[in-house]
């Protein structure tokens, strides 16, 4: 699989840049985090609910990042994560009445356990054949949910309608608003978890892994270890995005986590960049519009269009934006000079 | 033009546009998306996506209200359809609908289709207030106007539909032994609880085998094995087009010769019984509520040739032999219908008033003696079915017209 060599081999327009810069300067950091904060004031309700969206989406590629440009590990199983996550947040807040904003660690732990415990069979594969094994899990999630075992909690095929809390001590928002303003706080406080956590031992020890498997056992990496537990974090991530993308959407049904959307995730992650964590985010948004942008210009041909469109991305800068972030600080810094 | 003639024109105007509007403006009420001069009609399709192949009916939705334009419009309105892709995907339908509400702010959405998507969007419209206007979903819920006023179903639902079969079968064939096939998704269980509540206390005793399938099999042939081997001699066949065909024709193949129901979604001659061979679709039956295209005994009816003459010039490039053509056009007639009633009281409140009190309307794509009616309780509008039998190349439309009111 090339995305994770390229990582390993660096191309040129990457190499100027030391291992560590997975995330963004300073500065910049503040500059995004204010528009964040400010943007949803000038906006229409519409366009609040498909920003949250954007963040939901960019949690759940930054989850698939930990495990891809992190510890080197291939998923396309994130979708099933998601559909735990949803699920758990939605049967908790319809059944027993539980404050949405608890259900979202619950849903986190119970996707960590998840992730952790098929991290552990995972162990023996490795590249393409751990993309198919977790290619099935995706594949039989919808179809584990409409399990009539399962029916009396999950609702079978009919799903569950969520609803939608409000603004929390009379504050003057829209319910939307308030959903933004409360998934920003929870997306920033893990994307500086994330950052944190890469930068850290565990972090230091899943690059080793991923740039060598047995470089890293030798100088005493747990190997076995680090690779669930990058499993379970990210599986823990992606079950947060998707209770918080039930309580956005206000409705969980087995449709809504098919493979497709396993694929969508992976595709954020490489336009975004493999490795590069504020990607992640430029790929949630490129999942989001350009198919919206695609049906804009061709309603029959949308399919076709958005494929013509994502091999123009991947042909012209195949390592995302994280490609686009480097060139444009080249050149801030020729102008500088 | 001097000074003074300028002024002179501008204030005849004004007075006129005064002396004119004062009458009018007094009647007409409008609605976000409704205008003097366009209304403004909302729809989501999965144009993408596993259902893709229902696209159809949003592309002959739009030609139907390009040919209404292409004659003046309603009331002398201009329908400006805006129809999304959501690719089946509940999630991207929210983020659709959304839109369609709050960005293009259109009048009403008017028949987006699977259950799911609609489910997805339901509580949003109802609490917005926007009509949610004849879902393209046979599901019994949507017949609700306590809980969801804003909600309208439109087609027969699959629950009354097996109903029917299963009083059909008490009747004729009390002590049958029921073996069911059915598609392991939302229409496939609708339609199994149905036929189960139709039976009532006898379901336990007359079903011997109920069989599911994934929509993603390629073949269903083990599964007719399987059904064959309990020695039943009623089938119940709740399959989509693909596997209908599949199941006729394996039928044939292993000797089995059931009574056998095919739901409604698969009785087209065109895109089942034909793959299948004639031959072997003898005696099945069916219902119907919609001319079937690919029918012979439709040739010289006037509601057929009408349609015809709207493909060929609107829609050339339609499959005829496809049912969702002519579920696309007759539903796009109903909304047309709807719209010419509200006049020039444009309001979502009207839409639904007016929604709500459709009385036996008759279209050119429905049976003889079906018709669409609705009243304040009741948010079904075509409710009746006939039992139709396969016999020779066509089907034959026997007993009468059944009505079987499922409340959601």
């Amino acid at each position: 699989m090339s995305a994770v060599e390229d990582v390993v081999t660096e191309a040129p327009a990457v190499e100027a840049v030391p291992k560590r810069a997975m995330t963004l300067g300073l500065g910049t950091s503040l500059v995004v985090l204010v528009a964040l904060l400010i943007v949803p004031l000038f906006v229409k309700n519409f366009i609040i609910f498909q920003l949250t969206m954007l963040l939901i989406y960019g949690l759940a590629v930054l989850a698939l990042n930990i495990l891809t440009g992190g510890s080197g590990q291939f998923s396309l199983g994130q979708s099933a994560f998601y559909a735990v996550g949803a699920y758990t947040s939605a049967i908790l807040i319809e059944y027993t009445g539980m404050n949405y904003a608890l259900t979202l660690p619950i849903a986190g732990l119970i996707c960590f356990a998840f992730g952790f415990a098929f991290g552990q069979p995972a162990l023996r594969l490795s590249g393409v054949y751990l993309a198919l094994a977790t290619f099935a899990l995706a594949t039989a999630m919808p179809q584990i949910l409409k399990l009539g075992f399962f029916e009396h909690w999950t609702g079978g095929v009919q799903g569950l309608v969520v609803t939608k809390p409000d603004a929390p001590f009379g504050l003057p928002m829209s319910q939307d608003m308030w959903l933004y303003y409360f998934t920003l706080a929870i997306t920033i406080g893990i994307y500086i978890a994330s950052v944190n956590l890469l930068r850290s031992r565990s972090g230091r020890a899943f690059m080793a892994i991923r740039d060598n498997e047995i470089a890293a056992s030798a100088m005493g990496v747990d190997v076995a270890l680090y690779k669930t537990l990058a499993f379970g974090v990210s599986a823990g991530i992606t079950g947060v995005a998707g209770g918080l993308g039930a309580i956005a959407v206000q409705f969980v049904a087995p449709d809504s986590y098919t493979i497709l959307l396993a694929i969508s995730l992976f595709l954020g992650m490489v336009v975004g960049g493999v490795g590069w964590l504020p990607g992640s985010f430029v790929g949630a948004a490129f999942i989001i519009f350009v198919p919206n942008i695609a049906e804009g210009i061709s309603k029959g041909l949308s399919g076709a269009v958005f494929g013509v469109l994502l091999f123009l991305v991947i042909f012209l800068v195949p390592h995302g934006a994280r490609q686009v972030a480097i060139v444009a600080q080249q050149l801030i810094g020729k102008l500088k000079k | 033009m001097s000074t003074m003639k300028k002024l002179a024109v501008v204030s005849t105007a004004f007075g006129l546009l005064a002396a004119t509007s004062s009458g009018v403006l007094a009647q007409k009420k409008y609605d976000p998306g409704a205008s003097d001069t366009e209304i403004k009609i909302g729809n989501i399709m999965p144009y993408s996506g596993p259902a893709s192949a229902y696209g159809v009916i949003g592309k002959t939705e739009e030609a139907y209200f390009k040919k209404i334009n292409a004659e003046g419009g309603i009331n002398g309105r201009k329908i400006n359809f805006i129809s999304y892709d959501d690719a089946y995907s509940p999630p991207k339908t929210v983020e659709q609908a959304r839109k369609l509400v709050e960005s293009d702010e259109v009048l009403l959405i008017f028949n987006p289709l699977g259950t799911p998507p609609n489910t997805a969007i339901q509580k949003y419209l109802n609490t917005k207030k926007v009509p949610q206007l004849f879902v393209a979903t046979g599901a019994t819920k949507w017949n609700d106007p306590k809980t969801f006023p804003w909600t309208m179903g439109w087609q027969p639902n699959y629950q009354s539909e097996t109903q029917i079969y299963a009083k059909y079968i008490l009747k004729e064939k009390p002590n049958a032994k029921v073996a069911i096939l059915y598609q392991n998704d939302d229409y496939g269980k609708d339609y199994l609880k149905g036929f189960k509540d139709g039976l009532g206390a006898k379901a336990a005793s007359m079903i011997v085998m109920e069989e599911s399938y994934e929509v993603s099999e390629p073949t269903i042939d083990s599964h007719i094995v399987k059904l064959k081997s309990t020695g039943a001699d009623v089938f119940i066949n709740i399959t989509t087009p693909k596997f209908a065909a599949q199941a006729i024709k394996k039928n044939a193949e292993i000797g089995w010769k059931p009574l056998h129901f095919l739901n409604n979604v698969s009785a087209s001659i065109g895109s089942v019984i034909k793959p299948a061979g004639m031959e072997n679709a003898q005696d099945i039956i069916s219902s119907q509520y919609l001319k079937d295209p690919t029918d012979a005994q439709w040739k010289d009816d006037a509601g057929m040739k009408a349609w015809n003459e709207f493909l060929d010039k609107y829609y050339p490039e339609a499959n005829r032999a496809d049912a969702s053509v002519m579920f696309g056009y007759t539903v796009a007639q109903g909304l047309v219908h709807v719209l010419k009633a509200c006049g020039d009281n444009l309001t979502r409140e009207n839409v639904m008033k007016q929604a709500a009190s459709i009385k036996d309307l008759e279209l050119g794509g429905l049976l003889p003696g079906i018709k669409v009616n609705t009243s304040a309780t009741d948010f079904a509008p075509i409710s009746s079915v006939q039992l139709i039998r396969f016999k020779g190349e066509t089907w034959e439309r026997f007993g009468e017209i059944l009505s079987s009111d499922a409340g959601g």
